[in-house]
């Protein structure tokens, strides 16, 4: 399928591996990757603090180009906290007309024009949400070439990707803040479950109140080793980088040794569609991902016994 | 199928979390099959099995329609009123088929169910001067004040005061002297009312401290925990915006800093550059704010995570050094939307809350919360000005603007009339928790 695709900044800034990866895994699970390279920043939450209305005209003008892409399903991201932003100002633009003719009187001196069509309005999944309601867990299933057996895997979902339900289309039907664990049992791995997996990774006020989000980080990642994960997976790479990139400061706020590989999504699925975790950028973490790297080769190890 | 309320009673497994501080003895679970109508609360419930199994459950309660806002608890580990869920609902979502109670998070436990709302949540609400600081001079009669100005301030007085934002609270978990959601939803319920003298004084008390409006995380926790729609992280976002952009109010905390940076950052990139974030938010938002003492420190404390980022290529010294920059056509589109929207001379905020959505997909007349009106979407202030629209703020409130989707009959029917005398609501529940 061919989707519309928003990267984000961080995933090309401070987490290449997230990108890079991404790049590897979407051939394997015949996604085309058309990437929106002309769009900015989706403002995280700190533009539309700053100014609602500067937000969602930033984001209606992505979700223009995102409908200019000649035959893309739908539009795809691959951070929880994109995903977030995009979703509250979809929101307000899909709710209200008068507003949308507003917002699209500004992107009208480029010639843009951000269209909703109640029937068929604009759909922007993240990855994770993408293979479970698109490609299918069992088609996922059929995919891998090296299931994550005895891999002990727990899900970090952050906040934007879980909450609010209602925005983000969460109900019975739709068990997305469930999906993590979906997609990790149909790789073949073990779903670890710790208290802070849908907590905040403490990441938006590192700069704020840095021993209180060093705290959070520190604490649900300690929950993660008490409960003897061998690793963490997350869709979000904000949250990555309290949690492996801050993990040795984190670690010494809360007084304990951490050591904690944290996995982007698209890498744990890498691992499992047949990757090299180099190729995977997994070399790249501050935090080795040595239990992971060392599954990998025992199981490479096995395969040529 | 019957709907809910004519289906006959059918048995319900609760498990009730149990501690009595005072018995030295620690918590425990506790388990009792109550029969009820399906469509009966879990309060009920409870209140139920305290009458038949066990009288010395402890739960609090008053009005059992999701007003007094007393018996706040968590319900399968989320938080909810327990008088405002109903048993099957609570049923679908219990992983175990036992419907889960436990107390409130965030707070001491008095007995069981019982949390001491007076230690952690009145004393935070007192914190934020809850009350009006009326202008100077206080006019003879009335104030008078534009509808739009008095609907604003009406989902924050949509508060029953039932710590449900306080017990889920990710900042509070690790930060207990934080103020908080609910005490920040009650700070702007004044902060926005114009009758009120101290607006600076009131957010730069909110912003230098540390524990005040930049301590919060953004996890959304309040927004999903609230059963009365009013969005308490929503307002502390607009008293951040009020803070930075009206009041030019720039704290100790970096939050005016982080903002300017990162708005900067975009305005002149098209997309982030985190190598030059860190040091601006701590040193101010130039090139140059990386020399200023404050990001010196910061970027000295950092030094071992940006030396291990390196060695692992993680972060390039080009990357750094040199912004991901989106295509100069594009950059020059994106600065024109922040010039023509920066420029207003008042900003448009759209608040679903108050304007509700569409039903016909035809315009509708927006009563933004600030700004000009959607029906004439271009125009100034001038043209959103309430021209012998005002109200009088000490009479009847206007009609309820409650939330646009329903939260279930009851909420519907006792959605707080929204009034400036909402306090007295308030005064209710305190009571009812004594």
């Amino acid at each position: 399928m061919k989707v519309a695709y928003w990267p984000g900044c961080v995933s090309r800034g401070f987490t290449p591996e997230l990108h890079g990866s991404m790049a590897k895994v979407a051939p394997l699970l015949d996604i085309e990757l058309v990437e929106l390279d002309r769009a900015c920043c989706t403002g995280a939450g700190v533009i539309a603090e700053h100014n609602q209305e500067l937000a969602d005209t930033l984001n209606a003008r992505t979700f223009a180009l995102a409908q200019q892409v000649p035959g893309a399903e739908l539009m795809m991201n691959i951070c929880s906290t994109c995903q977030g932003a995009q979703s509250e100002c979809q929101e307000r633009l899909d709710a209200n007309s008068a507003y949308r003719e507003h917002v699209n009187s500004t992107l009208s001196s480029e010639g843009l024009s951000y269209e909703f069509d109640p029937a068929r309005p604009l759909t922007n999944k993240n990855f994770l949400w993408l293979l479970v309601e698109e490609i299918g867990l069992d088609a996922l299933r059929s995919r891998v070439r090296r299931p994550l057996t005895n891999l002990k895997v727990g899900p970090f979902y952050g906040c934007y990707i879980v909450r609010p339900r209602k925005r983000l289309g969460i109900d019975a039907e739709h068990r997305r803040d469930n999906y993590l664990h979906d997609v990790i049992d149909a790789l073949g791995g073990t779903v670890i479950d710790y208290a802070g997996m849908r907590k905040c990774c403490g990441f938006p006020i590192i700069t704020m109140n840095k021993e209180a989000s060093l705290k959070q980080a520190g604490r649900h990642l300690g929950d993660a080793v008490d409960a003897e994960a061998d690793c963490l997976v997350t869709p979000c790479p904000l949250c990555h980088l309290n949690l492996d990139l801050q993990q040795p400061l984190a670690e010494k706020t809360v007084g304990r040794q951490l050591d904690m590989p944290v996995l982007h999504l698209p890498q744990l699925v890498g691992l499992a569609l047949g990757l090299d975790p180099k190729e995977l950028g997994l070399s790249r973490h501050v935090v080795r991902p040595t239990s992971v790297i060392d599954w990998s080769a025992s199981v490479v190890a096995s395969t040529a016994a | 199928m019957p709907e809910a309320h004519d289906r006959p009673p059918e048995q319900f497994k609760l498990r009730l979390r149990r501690y009595n501080p005072e018995s030295g003895e620690a918590p425990y679970w506790d388990e009792h099959t109550v029969e009820l109508e399906p469509h009966r609360s879990v309060l009920e419930g409870v209140l139920q099995a305290r009458d038949r199994f066990d009288g010395s459950i402890g739960i609090r309660c008053s009005c059992r329609q999701a007003i007094c806002g007393s018996c706040g608890v968590r319900v399968n580990g989320e938080p909810a009123l327990a008088c405002h869920t109903h048993l099957d609902a609570a049923l679908s979502s219990a992983p175990d088929g036992v419907i889960e109670i436990e107390p409130m998070g965030n707070m001491p436990v008095i007995k069981d169910l019982i949390v001491d709302m007076d230690a952690v949540h009145w004393k935070k609400i007192r914190r934020v001067t809850p009350w009006l600081l009326a202008k100077e001079p206080v006019p003879e009669r009335e104030y008078l004040v534009s509808k739009e100005a008095m609907v604003d301030v009406t989902q924050s007085m949509a508060c029953i005061q039932c710590g449900a934002c306080v017990s889920d609270c990710l900042a509070m978990e690790v930060d207990p002297g934080f103020i908080g959601p609910a005490a920040l939803a009650k700070a702007y319920r004044f902060v926005g009312d114009p009758r009120d003298a101290e607006q600076y004084e009131r957010l730069n008390d909110l912003a230098q401290d540390p524990q005040g409006i930049f301590d919060c995380t953004h996890c959304f926790k309040c927004v999903e925990a609230c059963p009365k729609d009013v969005n308490p992280m929503g307002q502390i976002m607009r008293l951040r915006r009020i803070a930075t952009a009206d009041q030019k109010i720039v704290d100790q905390n970096n939050g005016e800093r982080h903002e300017a940076a990162f708005t900067g950052l975009i305005r002149g990139n098209g997309l982030l550059w985190e190598a030059e974030l860190l040091p601006r938010s701590y040193g101010g938002n130039s090139w140059f704010g990386k020399f200023a003492p404050a990001a010196g420190k910061e970027l000295l404390s950092s030094l071992p995570t940006i030396v291990k980022a390196l060695l692992r290529g993680k972060v390039t010294p080009l990357g750094a050094l040199k912004p991901h920059r989106i295509p100069s056509g594009d950059l020059k589109s994106v600065r024109a939307i922040f010039d023509k929207v920066e420029s207003r001379d008042e900003r448009y905020e759209l608040n679903l809350y108050i304007v509700g959505e569409d039903e016909t997909g035809e315009p509708v007349a927006v009563a933004a919360g600030e700004g000009t009106t959607a029906s004439e979407p271009t125009s100034g202030p001038a043209d959103a000005a309430p021209s012998g629209e005002s109200i009088v703020a000490s009479s009847p409130p206007p009609p309820d603007p409650g939330p646009p989707s329903a939260v279930g009959r009851e909420g519907e029917s006792e959605q707080a009339a929204p009034g400036p005398e909402d306090d007295s609501e308030n005064e209710a529940a305190e009571g009812s928790n004594q």
